[in-house]
């Protein structure tokens, strides 16, 4: 059972290994902590892009509570994938806290992607190998990435770029599921005007509230034209 | 020492700020997974955020004050774009911006 959950996690692999390192790089170049507090927030906090963001509030000694709001905004796309996996999830007993924990961007694509038998428990025991062998991948990046920045000494000036051009992919990635570019321009519209009208510490909390906003108008509109066309066949 | 309390408390804050995005759906939204203003939600708003940290890190990394205002982060972001665009690879995508940008810095190829 192990090899083939090792086969299907394999492109998790490749693509965590390097993640992970490159994280672990950003920490031990861009920060004065031990090598090591880098695998521990690959254990306790298991988010890809909420580390390297993490990277950015510690070198700017951010208060925690913005800490706080920073990192669940950031994940708040998560909010939505445990809707899908209400069911999948349901009677997994203790390893349910797991494999809510555990459940990335790349875990819950393998999850809700991979072909399932109709023995339930036998499926939830899969998952989490799946999730766990996931995080393993994770960590051990984290770690490596953290002992060769602290070891091999390089002009890293420039290397915190990885963040804005990770949010470059996962926005292009994102358009290519949805088809639709609405959200997109209301995301970067939203950001436009909080760095026009609020200080940094304000901007990316503004921006969220107006996001949220825009796609609550923009629900209200969509409704009133569904009843409104639907009024029409009465 | 005060700044390894500082960690210990930024590692909690972060690890229970990012557990509660993925537990909070079982804890409270079990009865409202259909509702159309969740589904709304859950379709549009990951792209939105993505897009708005895109634009205000985007912004953050720019230098706006020389002669080529923003040059140094649109220049290696739009390269970002268009790789990912043509190979759909997202470490070498972000390996090639990130790459740009830092010898763009450290040469100094746009100049103030």
């Amino acid at each position: 059972m192990n090899q083939s959950i090792f086969r299907l996690t394999l492109p998790i692999l490749f693509g965590y290994l390097p993640l992970g390192m490159a994280f672990g790089v950003l920490f031990t170049t861009q920060l004065d902590y031990p090598w090591w507090a880098a695998p521990v927030m690959g254990i306790l906090v298991y988010a890809g892009a909420g580390q390297i963001l993490a990277v950015s509030l510690l070198a700017a000694n951010a208060g925690l509570l913005e800490v706080f709001v920073a990192m669940f905004v950031l994940n708040a796309r998560h909010l939505f994938y445990g809707l899908s996996l209400l069911g999948q999830f349901q009677g997994a007993g203790w390893r349910k806290v797991y494999l809510i924990f555990g459940l990335t961007d790349e875990t819950y694509s393998l999850l809700t992607s991979r072909a399932r038998s109709p023995d339930r428990h036998h499926e939830q025991m899969v998952d989490f190998r799946i999730t766990f062998f996931n995080q393993c991948y994770w960590v051990a990046g984290c770690a490596l990435g953290a002992l060769l920045g602290a070891n091999v000494a390089f002009d890293s000036t420039g290397i915190e770029f990885a963040l804005v051009a990770l949010f470059i992919v996962l926005t292009i990635e994102q358009y290519k599921a949805l088809g639709d570019t609405f959200p997109l321009f209301a995301g970067a519209g939203a950001a436009a005007l909080a760095i026009l009208v609020l200080p940094q510490a304000h901007q990316l909390i503004g921006a969220i509230v107006v996001v949220t906003l825009v796609l609550l108008v923009q629900y209200r509109k969509l409704r009133h034209s569904l009843i409104e066309g639907g009024a029409d066949h009465v | 020492m005060s700044d390894m309390w500082y960690l210990t408390g930024f590692i909690a804050v972060a690890a229970a700020a990012t557990f509660a995005t993925r537990v909070i759906p079982f804890l409270f939204f079990h009865r409202h997974t259909e509702h159309p203003l969740v589904r709304h939600l859950g379709r549009y708003l990951p792209a939105a955020v993505m897009a708005l940290l895109a634009t205000v890190f985007l912004q953050r990394s720019a230098t706006w004050n020389n002669a080529l205002p923003g040059f140094d982060a649109l220049v290696p972001a739009v390269l970002v774009v268009a790789i990912h665009l043509w190979r759909r690879n997202a470490l070498l995508s972000i390996a090639s911006g990130t790459m740009a940008y830092m010898a763009i810095l450290q040469l100094n190829l746009i100049q103030a």
